[in-house]
């Protein structure tokens, strides 16, 4: 029977580059950045990594395909380096490599990072991609921020919120995010903007503005992972412990049958509901102290909020407009920016999420800190609403 | 012999209309000689219309109404196909739900295609029912008189013996080099000398000689003649025709000018059945084609035209016409002039021939799958069902005449779309099936979540580089 992740494997050490418009650094220098941070934070030496997990999701307008360019540019020398990708969850999917390598005993010491570089396009918003030979010729080619917008569609139908109401929640989603990204100097946008701006910039793909969209940046994430035991013998003290790690990927039922009314994401409810099993979480609003949620879109983030059971069906609008999501309010939310503001170099973003949990776990994070937190959550949607991938990961203070 | 004649018909003119004064206006300051020609509207094919697809339209039309078995042929006529060298009609096949046994035959080379394709069908002697469906996106320069003059549009009919709303009475043909106009191969616009010469040397010399040796032959007097459909963009052509002929005024088809233009190599088969749809039974229609040379064709109406109503007739393709007064609209849709669509359009889009045929029956027929454990209807149909999973074989269900609404929506301004923004959201089908489609011919003040939506053959993505068009379905409002 298995026993499920919690408390198995703990961060050793974690780092992450300046997010943004990188427009002097490639690819090798954005991991070199965040792996050294892990490097000095872990306070191990390279030689001590013995396999490494490797995200980077668009192969075309990144480092290309396979782990080679990440061993090329740290210098890992005859160990094991995989290059994973699962879309936006590709951050995510390199930390579950890494610690489920360590907890399988498999390997002592293990890295996970995450990187893209998305400023190398020429134009704003994520690379146009082909969807494959057959997809190419029955998918329609909509954007990201489309994908998204269906569920704005969904929800209004379904909890008959007009759209004047729906959009000023979601704007107040992003205004918040701003608010919380001008504390955080790594963030790629550390602006405060107003609610009008928000409300009145152009549409990106109905009801989605351009503030209601992420920013689109260059970054890296990494996380140095082990055991307990081995990280205790390394003089570490407070440790941060995975709790939980969960994914769930579409089978194309939400695209292909009438089930899905549009209002919700499906995979983020089955990997939430399996991830609070693992970490033995019962009310999420109440245990967990913190959320890094993937915010592509302020809807996403909005639905998201009932999809992993802090707000009920159909209260995410009340809850963020009385605030609980913000720095001061019930359970915080995208207390660092936030894909919005942080930015969202694909490949890292899971991994970047982890991060300010971690540093928040351990009292690290300077003006943003929270008071007290005890549990952080991390979500990743890679994809789009009605076919895609979710990945949910929950980390906490391992009890002494 | 049993009596040959027109079983069905349909008809395609796409929704867009360009309003002429807006040409005329654009053209104001160096050719102020328009602004007479600007009145009315014109139709014009969207980006993701042409000739095959207005094809498709028409012919799915025409045979809505009937069975799709004993058809055993079908020809597409039309001076702008798609394709030179690859059968367009082959596609219209596929797309219509038709048999693929079904012969097909592509024509064109002239104007008169579409009504020489009726005589030659006409007058063979064929067991099954055979489709003619003649179709033109005209193209013409800009500032030019046919910018003004030229439309686009399909249609249809299905012809064959037993129960027809027209029998065929007899036609007459002549051959000649007068050359009214012409567009050499690999030319973009037609050639037209003066439009005076054509009327009194072709048009009232040609078609009353082969008309009169049509009457001659079948003991037919002009005073008979109901309808004359005589498809000329110059004023006054047909009425000084039947004058010439003698033939009542009253009996002179409208050319559709005012709200369509001409729609080349359909227009002939446009006017019949716009005659068709007033025509009482015993009723004479003569259809003309003019162009190097001349065919004139005489139907008489049965009694069976009393009960008829097509699925599409030309007043509803016309009625559904939406004005536009954007004219960069219609230069860039027909190539004239490449507005910087930004570096999101610079994409590839090379379509891979192996996975197209292999998918054909998907992505050209619209042909899902129902599951033959739990009964769900899918599309595409993978190899295990979406619903339960099981793989047993999927049942073919064909889609596109299912009917089906709006689940999500949005409206994309970020991608790359030739006619901005890209509707584009979840198709829920009365049947239980659901695929996330294009949708187009929207308007944005009535679509919403549940809105009715039937099924389009339309151009899916253009590939600039090879001109191979890839062709899907898309959603449309109903």
């Amino acid at each position: 029977m298995a026993t499920g992740i919690k408390d198995k494997v703990v961060i050793l050490g974690m780092g992450c580059s300046k997010f943004g418009e990188r427009w002097n650094c490639g690819t090798e220098h954005l991991v070199s950045e965040a792996f050294q941070e892990a490097l000095q934070d872990a306070g191990i030496e390279k030689r001590q990594i013995e396999a490494a997990w490797f995200g980077s999701a668009l192969d075309k307008a990144n480092v290309g395909n396979s782990a080679i360019p990440l061993s090329t540019a740290l210098r890992l020398e005859g160990i094991p380096v995989t290059r994973v990708e699962n879309m936006c969850a590709t951050g995510t999917e390199a930390l579950r490599g890494a610690v489920y390598a360590v907890a399988a005993g498999a390997v002592d010491i293990a890295l996970a990072i995450g990187a893209e570089k998305l400023k190398d396009t020429g134009y704003g918003g994520l690379p146009v991609q082909t969807k494959g030979t057959l997809n190419d010729l029955v998918m329609p080619y909509s954007s990201a921020p489309a994908g998204f917008a269906q569920l704005a569609a969904g929800y209004r139908a379904r909890y008959g919120v007009s759209r004047d109401e729906l959009k000023r929640a979601i704007g107040r989603v992003s205004w918040k995010s701003h608010q919380n990204g001008a504390k955080n100097p790594k963030a790629h946008l550390q602006k405060e903007v107003d609610i009008d701006t928000i409300l009145n910039a152009p549409l990106i793909a109905d009801p989605l503005g351009l503030f209601d969209c992420c920013g689109v940046s260059d970054g890296s994430a990494c996380a140095i992972v082990t055991t307990p035991d081995i990280a205790r013998g390394l003089g570490k003290r407070d440790l941060v412990t995975i709790k939980a790690l969960q994914l769930s990927l579409s089978s194309g039922r939400d695209t292909g049958t009438a089930g899905w009314d549009g209002s919700y994401v499906r995979n983020t409810r089955i990997a939430a509901k399996k991830a609070y099993e693992e970490a033995g979480i019962k009310n999420p609003r109440k245990e967990l102290s913190m959320m890094e949620v993937h915010d592509c879109f302020s809807i996403t983030e909005l639905v998201t909020m009932e999809d992993l059971g802090v707000s009920e069906d159909g209260g995410a609008v009340r809850d963020v407009m009385d605030g609980f999501f913000d720095a001061d309010g019930g359970v915080p939310c995208q207390i660092d920016g936030g894909l919005k503001c942080f930015g969202h170099p694909i490949g890292a973003s899971g991994l970047r999420m982890a991060y300010e949990n971690y540093l928040q776990l351990l009292g690290r994070a300077d003006r943003r800190q929270l008071k007290n937190p005890t549990c952080g959550l991390s979500h990743n949607l890679g994809g789009v609403p009605y076919s895609g991938v979710a990945a949910i990961s929950i980390l906490g203070l391992l009890a002494h | 012999m049993p009596e040959i004649g027109i079983k069905s018909y349909g008809a395609c003119i796409p929704r867009l209309r360009m309003d002429r004064a807006s040409i005329a206006a654009a053209h104001a300051w160096s050719l102020p000689s328009l602004k007479a020609a600007g009145k009315g509207e014109r139709s014009f094919c969207n980006w993701d219309e042409d000739s095959i697809t207005m094809g498709v339209e028409a012919t799915r039309a025409c045979l809505a109404s009937g069975s799709k078995q004993r058809i055993g042929s079908l020809i597409f006529a039309s001076t702008t196909p798609p394709f030179a060298d690859l059968p367009n009609a082959s596609v219209i096949v596929n797309a219509s739900g038709l048999s693929s046994s079904t012969a097909t035959l592509d024509t064109g080379g002239s104007l008169r295609a579409g009504v020489s394709a009726l005589i030659r069908a006409l007058r063979s002697q064929e067991d099954s029912d055979v489709v003619i469906v003649a179709a033109d996106d005209r193209r013409a320069k800009p500032g030019s008189a046919q910018e003004m003059q030229y439309g686009c549009g399909a249609l249809a009919l299905r012809l064959g013996t037993g129960e027809t709303v027209a029998r065929f009475v007899g036609s007459a043909s002549s051959a000649s080099s007068f050359a009214d106009h012409f567009r050499a191969e690999g030319e973009k616009y037609d050639y037209h000398w003066e439009e005076r010469w054509v009327r009194d040397e072709g048009h009232l010399k040609i078609i009353p000689e082969s008309v009169e040796r049509l009457f001659s032959e079948n003991g037919v007097s002009a005073d008979s003649i109901d309808y004359l459909c005589m498809p000329a963009t110059i004023p006054g052509a047909a009425a000084a025709v039947a004058k010439r002929l003698k033939i009542k005024p009253e009996a002179v088809v409208d050319n559709l000018a005012s709200k369509c233009g001409d729609t080349g190599a359909a227009h002939g088969l446009m006017m019949l059945a716009v005659a068709l749809e007033r025509a009482a039974p015993g009723q004479k229609i003569l259809v003309i084609g003019f162009g190097g040379g001349c065919d004139a064709l005489l139907f008489e109406t049965t009694e069976a035209i009393r009960g008829y109503k097509p699925a599409s007739s030309v007043s509803a393709a016309l009625a559904r016409g939406v004005t536009d007064k954007n004219y960069t609209k219609l230069l860039s849709f027909t190539g004239e002039i490449d507005l910087d669509w930004g570096m999101r359009s610079e994409t590839d889009a090379k379509t891979a021939l192996t996975q197209l045929y292999r998918a054909q029956d998907q992505v050209i027929s619209f042909i899902g799958g129902r599951c033959s454990d739990c009964g769900a209807i899918q599309f595409p149909p993978l190899v295990a069902c979406v619903n339960c999973g099981s793989i047993k074989a999927l049942t073919p269900y064909p889609l596109a005449d299912e009917l089906a609404k709006v689940a999500t929506f949005t409206a994309d301004w970020l991608m790359f779309y030739p006619a901005p923004p890209l509707y584009v959201g979840l198709v829920q089908f009365d049947n239980g099936a659901r695929v996330l489609m294009e949708m187009v011919d929207v308007d944005p003040a009535k679509l919403d979540v549940g809105s009715a939506l039937r099924m389009v053959f339309r151009i899916k993505e253009k590939d600039g580089r090879r001109h191979f068009n890839r062709y899907f379905w898309k959603a449309a409002p109903i």
